[in-house]
């Protein structure tokens, strides 16, 4: 493949190839500060390409590619390409991660314990934990969390965040411009702004912590609080994970595990600030 | 009059948590997980002393249970075992 | 990686890969549907720390499929065992099945089953009463087709399991040139323990090579010849079998097929063959090789030229030019 670049991202390891050099660019500039993989072997392979020879110059038209395909995706324009690069690796992790279970969730760490949330797409939970991660808290990922069926911690997924519409906005008040990436518009979702975590998430991406609580927030209502039964919280994980019907009986071990071991709360916030305020008091609770 | 006649894995292929309430089985021969609720895993306990059709089967959750309405238990028992067939839990002896 | 051969040498060969391209093997097995059997045959072999552990989650999913493809097999018994008929296990799930090498690290996709041709209308409906349904396809020509020619039912998916089952009648569809004979392999199946059957061995071999030239444009191909290679290795301890394989291939009328197959298996994979079931090279074994071949370290394929002569050719083989030519052109106006 003409362009290249390989990024390692927690104990994940990609490299992604490009017909063209323009969304490698803005890829590197976003992931400037990751380290590249050790022994430059990579666990996932993901190939921007055009999606007819001719494609390549004339409305050049991405299609995303790689160790693992979904045979009808629509390609992307080249202006996307960006998000295409994040969108395969996306797809290398949900269809072909086998080795930790997937919860798609936003994972935070404070004091060596993690804060899982999960919940509905939209529910804000992206943007709670990107928040939180300039407010004293480590941003271990945004969009996956990975568990390690031996140990049962939680190993750090920090990709760019992906923001979306009202959401960039909210984050470009509180972090510094060069973390962020391009502004795409018009993206399927609407518009998407990357940014990059901060310097103590990335330093620390080899590190992963003990769960300690599970999340469900939920924004846009008066701030409520209330548990959630151990059955619902199964269903939810099971649905928001990727991989855990491939995983046989090491991922129902380890999933009702998660569970047994801890509690789990729904909440419903009307703004960040008091959906942070609920989560640094149970921080508090937890550590009492 | 006898109708067909079910059976089910033995215990060992079964593992089952409790949930607040549910059930949360992996069946290993299928590598699946079943959320049930009851009588699903008396349904299954039962049907482990060995394969019995709908009425034997009644008759056992009725030494171990007390209910109220025969007639309600027999319907749900037969709702409940074709979805415990349709799940693959339970099959035809 | 320019082509697929370090991924044909690390298959044969594992104690010989030393340092190389482990980013381009790894994708192009991962390509070829080969990155389960890869992951056995390396077990063991020293190899750098990210490259075990990338093997080692291959191996534990290769377990969790093979449970899920027998399971789809014991489901399909369970819809099927009132109607009493002989079912016959095919291609992946029948390695499970019966615990062949082949099964080592073996993907498995649909549930293919062969049943006999009068018992189709049947064992459709006993699977569509189970939770079978018809996989939505939007082109009435295409499912016409399929159920006047083809060798199979239109697939069928399961509603809550979300896995396909292939209900086949014969090997090959029945516009194709050579005509095997199914009620002679299905007289010649063998029965599992738990009820089921599949092929003998020699017809399981049949089977193998009709898949890789006759019934596809040598897509998936490296599989199918290291399947081949597998059963070849397994199947030679047993006295008779080459005279058995050059029996059925002659009476199912794909001599040239099994024939080519063998060169192929040998060439690729060095697996020992019957020079008089084998037959002669042939200069085109070389275009086939380089075919199967044509897959580089970043899992793209390539050759593109190749490949269209390919598809070409399989359509050819499986329509007479006619059909064909009309067959082309409705697809080209859709």
């Amino acid at each position: 493949m003409k362009h290249r670049l390989s990024i390692q991202i927690g104990p994940v390891a990609f490299r992604i190839g490009s017909a063209w050099a323009q969304p490698l660019d803005a890829l590197a500039r976003l992931y400037a500060a990751y380290p590249e993989p050790e022994d430059g072997i990579c666990d996932f392979t993901v190939r921007l390409e055009a999606e007819k020879p001719w494609r390549r110059y004339f409305r050049p038209s991405v299609a995303i590619r790689g160790d693992y395909i979904l045979p009808d995706a629509a390609p992307l324009s080249l202006a996307h390409g960006l998000l295409a690069a994040e969108m395969g690796m996306n797809l290398q992790m949900a269809l072909g991660q086998k080795r930790y279970l997937l919860l798609h969730a936003a994972t935070v760490e404070k004091n060596g314990r993690a804060l899982i949330m999960t919940g509905e797409s939209g529910a804000g939970k992206s943007t709670l934990a990107a928040l939180l991660g300039e407010r004293g808290w480590r941003l271990m990922g945004d969009e996956f969390a990975l568990l390690d069926m031996d140990s049962g911690m939680l190993l750090p997924f920090p990709r760019a965040v992906s923001l979306k519409n009202g959401a960039i906005a909210v984050m470009e008040a509180q972090v510094a411009p060069g973390r962020f990436g391009p502004r795409l518009e018009g993206t399927p979702k609407g518009d998407i702004r990357h940014m990059r975590p901060n310097r103590n998430a990335l330093s620390r991406m080899g590190e992963g912590a003990m769960p300690a609580l599970i999340l469900f927030p939920r924004f846009g209502a008066a701030q409520a609080v209330r548990s959630v039964g151990a059955a619902e919280i199964f269903m939810r994980l099971t649905q928001a994970s990727t991989n855990y019907v491939s995983l046989g009986r090491r991922g129902f071990d380890s999933l009702t595990r998660l569970i047994a071991n801890n509690p789990a709360l729904a909440i419903d916030y009307p703004d960040t600030d008091s959906a942070i305020g609920l989560v640094d008091d149970f921080w508090r609770e937890l550590a009492a | 009059m006898a109708g067909p006649v079910f059976a089910t894995d033995p215990e060992a292929q079964v593992s089952a948590v409790e949930l607040d309430g549910l059930s949360v089985l992996f069946h290993a021969p299928s590598g699946m997980t079943h959320i049930v609720a009851a009588p699903a895993p008396q349904i299954l306990d039962a049907l482990r002393i060995g394969p019995a059709d709908a009425g034997e089967l009644l008759a056992r959750l009725r030494a171990w249970y007390d209910f109220e309405s025969d007639d309600e238990v027999a319907d749900a028992v037969d709702a409940r075992l074709e979805e415990l067939e349709a799940a693959g839990l339970v099959r035809r002896a | 990686m320019r082509n697929a051969r370090l991924l044909v040498r690390a298959l044969g060969d594992p104690a010989s890969v030393r340092a190389c391209d482990w980013a381009g093997l790894i994708s192009a097995a991962r390509a070829e549907q080969l990155i389960g059997s890869l992951a056995f045959r390396m077990e063991g072999q020293a190899v750098p720390p990210r490259v075990a552990a990338i093997f080692e989650a291959a191996r534990r999913d290769s377990a969790q499929a093979r449970t899920q493809a027998l399971w789809e097999a014991e489901m399909a018994h369970r819809a099927l065992a009132p109607l009493g008929l002989p079912i016959i296990l095919m291609k992946g799930t029948a390695f499970h099945a019966a615990g062949l090498d082949a099964s080592v690290g073996r993907s498995v996709g649909d549930l293919d089953i062969m049943v006999p041709h009068d018992s189709l209308d049947a064992v459709e409906a006993a699977l569509i009463g189970a939770g079978w349904e018809h996989v939505k396809d939007a082109q009435g020509y295409d499912d016409e087709y399929y159920r006047r020619w083809m060798h199979e039912l239109p697939p069928l998916i399961h509603r809550t399991r979300d896995r396909m089952i292939d209900v086949h009648h014969t090997i090959l569809p029945l516009t194709a040139r050579p005509r095997p004979d199914a009620q002679a392999m299905i007289a010649a199946s063998v029965e599992l323990e738990n009820g089921l059957r599949i092929l003998c061995p020699a017809d399981i071999v049949v089977h193998a090579a009709a898949h890789l030239f006759a019934d596809g444009n040598l897509a998936g191909g490296l599989r199918n010849l290291w399947d081949i290679d597998r059963l070849l290795r397994e199947f030679a301890a047993q006295p008779g079998f080459w005279a058995s394989l050059g029996e059925c291939a002659r009476l199912h009328q794909i001599g040239p097929h099994v024939g080519r197959a063998l060169r192929l298996s040998h060439r690729l994979y060095g697996t020992p063959v019957d020079k008089a079931v084998a037959g002669r090279a042939r200069l085109t074994d070389l275009l086939f090789e380089m075919r199967l071949l044509a897959r580089n370290g970043w899992g793209q394929e390539k050759a593109k030229a190749l490949r269209f002569a390919f598809y070409v050719r399989s359509h050819w083989l499986r329509m007479p030019p006619l059909m064909l030519a009309r067959h082309l052109w409705v697809k080209a106006r859709s």
